[in-house]
């Protein structure tokens, strides 16, 4: 679809700005239905992505693998910046993805991790066991989750770690009051 | 009522990690759109943003070569040769107040917070289609108006110079303590 050209364009300005308004260059792509229209695009996509559920365990396989490939290295030669950046992608991912994959508590536990990893202010100094418990805890959530009676344990496994995890950042960001408000701060991630 | 034609739109997809490329493309195929490109990095989005020109780009924030914060703002450069209004959709993992707003000062048009849904995105989609915002251009900002409502009455120290609700004449407080009286 072609965008306005120049001419479309007006611009008013203003002492410390200039205001931009052009014709909606996507106008054509809005098309009134009655509202008998039986038409559902998102229903449609849920059950796309239904669909693809089957894969979702192997999919969230492969971000374990990555998650427990870049704690190892961690481990191996210390939190170097490429090493950190691929621990914390690899968190940020399963946070991301997991509940879409069906494991909100693995995403749960990442976000954790996110955090820890994000607002620690040494990583060379939070106790190695805050890490392993939460990329084991993830690691077991994925492999237990056929398991029924895992849920409700995974539940409160991620309510656990996150609360020792915002209870260390806590006390090791008391001096530091702008990644305190943030870690304080309420999620702004959409709860299903 | 409305409806959008998908098949009539050209998205952007952008995100380094391959599943959540795949949920995306499912997704807006199932809409209805059929011309969805993908990269996989910030400079290759850039790539074909240039070459293929889409009507909305999807993008997550954290990627290598560069992000999706640097991905918006290379795309809102005002005397750039491409389109530099294109609604850009943040689709990120990050789900913090303050990153909503470090992504909205880059010229992003819409946040979503993951994990994502097939009807969270199609709002955001519906939005930039059916309620797109003027930009503004200052010296330190290209982008979507980034104030969605319109208080005529604010006179904090962040208001346009130059508008209307300028010559708005605040009461002082000498006037508003014999009010009161």
């Amino acid at each position: 679809m072609a965008k306005n050209s120049a001419k479309d364009i007006e611009v008013k300005a203003f002492a410390t700005h200039h205001v931009i308004t052009q014709p909606n260059p996507l106008r054509k792509v809005l098309r009134r239905v009655d509202e008998k229209d039986m038409d559902d695009p998102v229903g449609r996509a849920e059950q796309a992505l239904a669909s693809l559920s089957g894969e979702f365990k192997d999919w969230m396989t492969v971000e374990v693998q990555r998650l427990s490939i870049a704690w190892t290295a961690v481990q191996k030669d210390g939190f170097t910046k490429k090493l950190r950046d691929e621990l914390f992608h690899a968190a940020h991912d399963i946070k991301g993805d997991a509940a879409t994959f069906g494991f909100p508590s693995a995403a749960v536990i990442a976000e954790s991790l996110c955090r820890v990893i994000e607002h620690a202010p040494d990583l060379e100094k939070v106790p190695a066991e805050l890490f392993t418990h939460h990329i084991n805890a993830i690691l077991a959530i994925v492999h237990e989750n056929t398991r029924l009676d895992s849920i409700s344990v995974s539940a409160e496994l991620s309510r656990r770690l996150r609360k020792v995890a915002d209870d260390y950042l806590a006390n090791v960001n008391r001096d530091r009051p702008e990644h305190l408000e943030v870690i304080l701060a309420p999620s702004i991630a959409p709860v299903d | 009522m409305f409806r959008i034609d998908f098949n009539k739109l050209r998205f952007l997809v952008c995100d380094d990690n391959p599943h959540m490329r795949r949920i995306l493309r499912t997704l807006l195929h199932s809409f209805g759109a059929r011309e969805v490109y993908e990269a996989e990095d910030g400079a290759t989005a850039l790539e074909m943003y240039s070459h293929y020109v889409p009507d909305i780009v999807i993008t997550d924030w954290a990627m290598p070569i560069f992000d999706g914060l640097e991905l918006a703002q290379m795309i809102r450069q005002p005397e750039s040769k491409g389109n530099p209004y294109a609604p850009i959709i943040m689709l990120t993992g990050h789900s913090e107040k303050r990153r909503v707003t470090v992504a909205r000062d880059a010229g992003v048009t819409e946040f979503l917070a993951k994990p994502i849904s097939a009807k969270g995105l199609y709002q955001r989609i519906l939005n930039v289609v059916a309620n797109p915002r003027p930009f503004i251009k200052t010296k330190t900002y290209f982008g979507p108006d980034r104030r969605r409502n319109t208080n005529s009455a604010y006179m904090g120290p962040e208001r346009r110079v130059g508008e209307k609700h300028e010559v708005l004449q605040q009461p002082s407080l000498l006037d508003k303590a014999r009010s009161t009286i």
